[in-house]
């Protein structure tokens, strides 16, 4: 059953969470052929119309919605309809999957190959596992992953394969089509392909609503896209796109389905592959483009150890249950269903509110190391600092996270110099340890590159430590909002402390998931973990800082101390050189 | 009390002066028919008024134990009535006295009272099977012979500021006949049944004028004897009366032919607190704004007292002819009955069971007579699930009804029957079809049978366009099983539908639902959550509040939804005019 309960939960602490077992220590111990062909026979779901590929494609072309609009296309370009209607048949073969059980079993083969040799460990939670398979059984399911690689995707599916459930059907980005035969064997894993940017193309946006909602209806199979619509390139979670939700949930808002539910997943990895990649995307280094030969000269990732992945499938959403009171389905009921309609207002804040809940409770589940926690105190001293007093500041900030609700993966009945030193080991790539002093690798010894190159090495190890960094963020983005909050407001007067709350939350609006309307419930929240913590006490509508809490709100501070500077920097550049910026809008959120 | 000797008994009617006397005062219809599991356990329908009458039902006590988790072990007997529970009346001594001036009679006995306090929905069934009775009902009860009865009785009610509640065949379903608790005046119930003749028919137009007190069945008898019908049939047709059918725009089962009761109405008088309103001529269609009978159609006795009613009549049909269609699913069914509509062809009834009601027809089925039967049953049986493949779970039967000369009805068969075997439908026989409608009117007993077992049942209705009859009757059903398990009803309900009417635009879905009751503290206030729930979902999925059965208090709270604030005001102010002081008083529909 899905729970109607959102992200309420008053005290962080008490979240349950189930405990995760490791995929790969099966695959360790038997035949990797003899699973990749072994009996897959999933559950369906139960209103499942049974249909190929093929049949999929016909339904959606001859369906009332892709007619109709054929016909208004028609009608305002002059072409006749026969033609458009080819136009969208190519576009629906460029778009469609080829779901093949022959290349999933494939894929089972190698990636069981590649993924002993890439991670240590794959941990899955069962219990999450078994609540998707119920949910498949009853009603359409979407899966929604948080997306920080390349892998995620066939990851998922590989996962899915492992535990008997139904294959999902994924919205790909065309990129991957540039890849000849791994973007076909892509698609014959369950990939569908979509354009990156189709806005006024009301023929591809009809072909592919279409699609998706028909798969949808018929229960073909789960359906899994990214909400975050890309790669986090900094390991924050990206603000969600609505457009699929959006789809996905106009079969319930029309009746055509009971229930859709949505599977919020958490993919954490200890070392994502692109890592350095990223870092130098970031610094402007065009992100290399997607081709198989690109992949193989990637093989060299093959010798490096990048530790274990948690999987975490959250509770299933039910959007019947979110919607109750919030859209009023009558709303639908006086236009033929067919007719493509812009989503009310009313539907469209919901859209949105659900999108950053989902991605609110992917965050939430995210599995953090013991590396994030020190990664976010090597970067607030930068200079390096002595391995005792990381090891103790570590064990501090674990307390604090873990108050704050954060999901840490601390080995148990390890003393914590070795939990320290081993991260220290598996991330040797950014730090070093020299002296007994811990600090950032900043690339090649001075003297041998210019200052140029040396400030970019410097840079592409900033930002690739803050990429772990980044992954505890949610954890403390509302306390660390309040903590800047009474930092900067003219006095602690609550009321001016909440102000400078508000003016931050919107400002960083598009930096992280603040939901947009929840700011009274997220300062509430802040003021419920710093007070819970001893940090700050409200006296007389008076928001104090305590002797104890001194050292907190400096480091909540000095969390978003870069994002600030960032942000302070960027608007004397753009107020100093209005002329300058055009048209060109400047990066987002790049730090 | 009473003056007995008032009493006058009309002999054309089966309903004499105080109805309980043949009708069950705590159940649905005549006192002698009702189902019962006797001593061996085997279902048996008693009496002798219906073809089911008499006979045994092997299959019932299975059906029943299997469907619901109940145990026909588990009996419960209701109590009998307690007129010491009763709240007392309060009189109006002035009203009184005046009405006793014109001779027009009345009683204030409690069993008259309470059996004119309540309709059938499944809350007021329950409240006097629980012996709890009702908070308010009638004072007294009061039986117009004639539409000058009424005026003078409407008049007095105005004089003395007394409440009027309008009481005709008692069948609603929609709590219209509950008395509002909060109502401090005297409150009369004005019990049309005396006003029951034909006071004239004109066979050159077709149309005859009838007294609205007159019961459905009554009126075809008596038409029937002069080679006449109204072709008028809703399933309640043995209780419910003229006057009600208008006042809450009833449907016949054969409004193909016939039309629906706005179709058969060409004048209509009302008694309202204003005065007497009627159109001067009868002619067949008028453009003289608005249509005046469109306030009276509906209003649930809000507005005043339909007297008498000018209606079409038909000629007997010279043949009239049974069928039935199995198809291989619901969804087929559907897309036949949308395609049958399309082409205009529908007979003057077609119906669409889903499997649900399919499997209890069959639990219906009574013991076959001979081994012959049986066997050809079962071969029947193997036919369609073997050889055709038909699942007899997903199966589903439409009844058909034709009406006509003989040669035009068999024509007319075989064209329906031709548009059916494009979708799948196997052509099952004229006992399937027949059965389906026998049941109709026997469906309404086994409510009864059921709260002797702990199984409250209830049924609704609505109208919903052809594009979305499927998606609302998934729904639908979905949302009553999962409402009643969140809400602890331990065994799953029972859900089904009935596509039972088409239209050139959509089509009348009628639900049934009922679940097995024990455990749960307040099992009518769940009921009640979950056919709420229903309705929001049905309103959800585009079906319209109600498609006959009316609004009444029930479904009140959804009209602003329904109609919009203005239209909602457009009533409203019709009823401030019409009836400034609220002398129909019932608080219906507004």
């Amino acid at each position: 059953m899905a729970s109607t309960t959102l992200y309420s939960q008053r005290d962080p602490m008490l979240k349950k969470r189930d405990d995760f077992e490791d995929i790969l220590e099966e695959r360790r111990n038997s035949s990797d052929l003899k699973y990749a062909v072994r009996c897959y026979a999933p559950v369906l779901y139960k209103g499942l119309t049974p249909c190929k590929a093929n049949m999929l494609k016909s339904m959606v072309l001859q369906s009332d919605h892709l007619r109709y609009v054929i016909n208004q296309v028609s009608q305002e370009s002059g072409e006749a309809p026969d033609i458009i209607h080819e136009e969208a048949s190519v576009i629906l073969e460029e778009m469609a999957h080829r779901l093949k059980i022959s290349t999933v079993r494939f894929f089972a083969f190698t990636l069981t190959k590649a993924f002993k040799t890439l991670f240590q460990h794959i941990c899955v939670n069962e219990e999450g596992i078994h609540r998707l398979q119920q949910a498949i059984q009853e009603h359409p399911v979407v899966l929604l992953p948080s997306h920080r690689s390349y892998m995620d995707f066939l990851l998922m599916s590989y996962i899915l394969y492992t535990y008997d459930l139904a294959l999902p059907v994924i919205a790909a980005g065309m990129d991957f089509m540039g890849m000849k035969f791994i973007g076909e064997m892509l698609r014959m894993s369950g990939a569908f392909f979509i354009r990156r940017s189709f806005g006024g193309d009301k023929l591809y946006w009809a072909v592919f609503s279409e699609y998706v909602k028909t798969m949808l209806r018929n229960g073909f199979a789960p359906i899994e896209f990214f909400l975050e619509g890309t790669r986090s390139r900094t390991c924050k979670s990206l603000t969600p796109k609505i457009g699929l939700l959006n789809i996905v949930m106009e079969p319930f808002f029309k009746g055509e389905v009971f229930d859709v539910h949505l599977v919020p997943i958490s993919i954490s990895y200890e070392r994502i592959l692109e890592e350095s990649l990223y870092a130098r995307e970031l610094l402007g280094v065009p992100k290399p483009k997607e081709s198989t030969s690109g992949l193989l000269k990637a093989r060299r990732i093959l010798s490096e150890n990048y530790g274990s992945i948690h999987v975490y499938f959250g509770q299933p959403v039910s959007i019947r249950s979110l919607a109750q009171d919030k859209v009023n389905r009558c709303k639908y009921n006086l236009v033929p269903r067919h007719i493509p309609r812009k989503p009310t207002k009313e539907t469209q804040s919901f859209v949105t509110d659900t999108a950053y809940r989902i991605v609110r409770l992917q965050e939430d589940s995210m599995v953090l190391k013991p590396w994030v926690l020190m990664a976010s105190i090597l970067l607030q001293n930068l200079e390096g600092l002595e391995l005792s007093l990381l090891t103790e500041q570590t064990l501090w900030l674990r307390g604090l996270a873990q108050s704050c609700g954060a999901f840490l993966d601390w080995p148990d009945h390890t003393p914590s110099a070795k939990v320290v030193s081993s991260s220290l080991a598996l991330h040797r790539g950014l730090v070093c340890v020299s002296g007994g002093r811990v600090s950032l690798v900043l690339g090649e010894p001075q003297g041998l590159v210019t200052p140029e190159e040396a400030l970019f090495n410097r840079a592409v190890s900033v930002l690739s430590c803050a990429s772990y960094r980044n992954q505890i963020l949610h954890v403390f983005i509302r306390p660390a909002i309040l903590a800047v909050a009474i930092h900067n407001a003219a006095s602690s007067k609550k009321d001016e402390v909440f102000n400078c709350f508000s003016f931050l939350c919107k400002m960083f609006s598009d930096e992280f998931i603040l939901c947009p309307g929840d700011t009274v419930q997220d300062f509430e929240e802040a003021c419920y973990l710093l007070v819970k913590s001893g940090s700050v006490q409200t006296l007389q509508q008076n928001i104090v800082v305590t002797d104890r809490g001194q050292s907190t709100l400096s480091f909540l501070n000095g969390l978003l101390e870069s994002f600030l500077q960032g942000y302070q920097l960027f608007s004397t550049l753009v107020l100093g050189n209005l002329n300058m910026f055009s048209d060109k809008c400047p990066v987002e959120g790049t730090i | 009390s009473a003056p007995a000797s008032q009493k006058k008994k009309t002999s054309a009617t089966v309903h004499c002066f105080p109805r309980q006397e043949i009708m069950k005062w705590n159940g649905w219809g005549y006192s002698d028919s009702k189902f019962l599991f006797n001593k061996k356990g085997q279902a048996e329908f008693t009496g002798k008024r219906y073809r089911l009458s008499g006979m045994i039902l092997p299959s019932l006590q299975d059906w029943f134990e299997n469907t619901f988790g109940a145990s026909v072990k588990q009996h419960k007997s209701p109590p009998s009535l307690n007129a010491g529970a009763l709240p007392p009346a309060n009189l109006n001594e002035a009203f009184l006295q005046d009405l006793t001036a014109t001779g027009i009679p009345f009683s204030h006995e409690a069993d008259d009272r309470v059996f004119r306090a309540h309709g059938h929905c499944l809350h007021e069934i329950f409240a006097l099977r629980e012996g709890r009775g009702f908070q308010r009902v009638p004072d007294m009860v009061t039986w117009p012979n004639c539409h000058n009865d009424v005026v003078k009785i409407v008049e007095l009610a105005c004089k003395h500021n007394v409440c009027v509640i309008p009481y005709g065949g008692g069948t609603s379903v929609t709590g219209a006949l509950e008395c509002p608790p909060e109502e401090m005046r005297c409150i009369v119930s004005l019990d049309t049944s005396q006003m029951n003749r034909i006071l004239w028919i004109d066979e050159k137009n077709l149309v005859a004028r009838i007294e609205a007190g007159i019961i459905g069945q009554d009126l075809e008898r008596l038409l029937n004897e002069g080679g006449y019908c109204t072709g008028h049939e809703p399933d309640s047709m043995e209780f419910s009366s003229l006057g009600g059918w208008v006042a809450t725009r009833a449907s016949g089962m054969k409004k193909n032919v016939y039309g629906n009761i706005e179709d058969l109405v060409v004048h209509i008088k009302v008694v309202t607190p204003r005065g007497v309103m009627e159109k001067s001529c009868q002619g067949p269609r008028m453009s003289t704004g608005p249509d005046v009978h469109h306030f009276i159609l509906g209003s649930e006795g809000t507005l005043g007292v339909v007297t008498e009613v000018t209606m079409k009549i038909r000629p007997i049909p010279e043949y009239r002819k049974y069928g039935s269609v199995v198809f291989p699913n619901f969804e087929a069914g559907v897309a036949c009955l949308r395609e049958v509509a399309k082409q205009r062809c529908a007979p003057a009834s077609i119906r669409l069971m889903d499997n649900e009601q399919f499997q209890f027809g069959h639990a219906l089925k009574p013991q076959v007579s001979s081994i012959f039967t049986s066997f050809v049953e079962g071969l029947k049986k193997f036919y369609i699930t073997k050889f055709k493949g038909f699942d007899p779970h997903q199966l589903c039967v439409a009844t058909l009804l034709f009406e006509g000369d003989r040669e035009r009805v068999l024509q007319h068969e075989k064209q329906v029957y031709d548009i059916a075997a494009k979708f799948g439908g196997l052509a099952a026989g004229e006992d399937n079809g027949q059965r389906g409608y026998i049941l109709t009117f026997v469906i309404a007993y086994l409510r009864d049978l059921g709260l002797d077992y702990y199984v409250v049942a209830e049924s609704f209705e609505t109208s919903v366009p052809w594009d979305r009859v499927l998606d609302l009757c998934r729904n639908v059903k979905e949302r009553i099983i999962r409402e009643c398990k969140e809400r602890g009803v331990q065994f799953q309900p029972l859900t089904s539908c009935r596509v039972t009417q088409t239209y050139d635009a959509g089509a009348c879905v009628y639900f049934y639902f009922a679940f097995n009751y024990r455990g749960l503290a307040d099992p009518v206030h769940t009921y009640e959550q979950v056919e709420h729930a229903a309705r929001d979902e049905i309103l959800a999925n585009g079906g319209s509040l109600s498609h006959h059965h009316g609004v009444g208090k029930l479904r009140k709270e959804w009209m602003k939804e329904s109609i919009s604030d203005v239209g909602l005001g457009m009533l409203r102010s019709v009823k401030e005019y019409v009836d400034p002081d609220n002398i129909f008083g019932n608080r219906n529909l507004l």
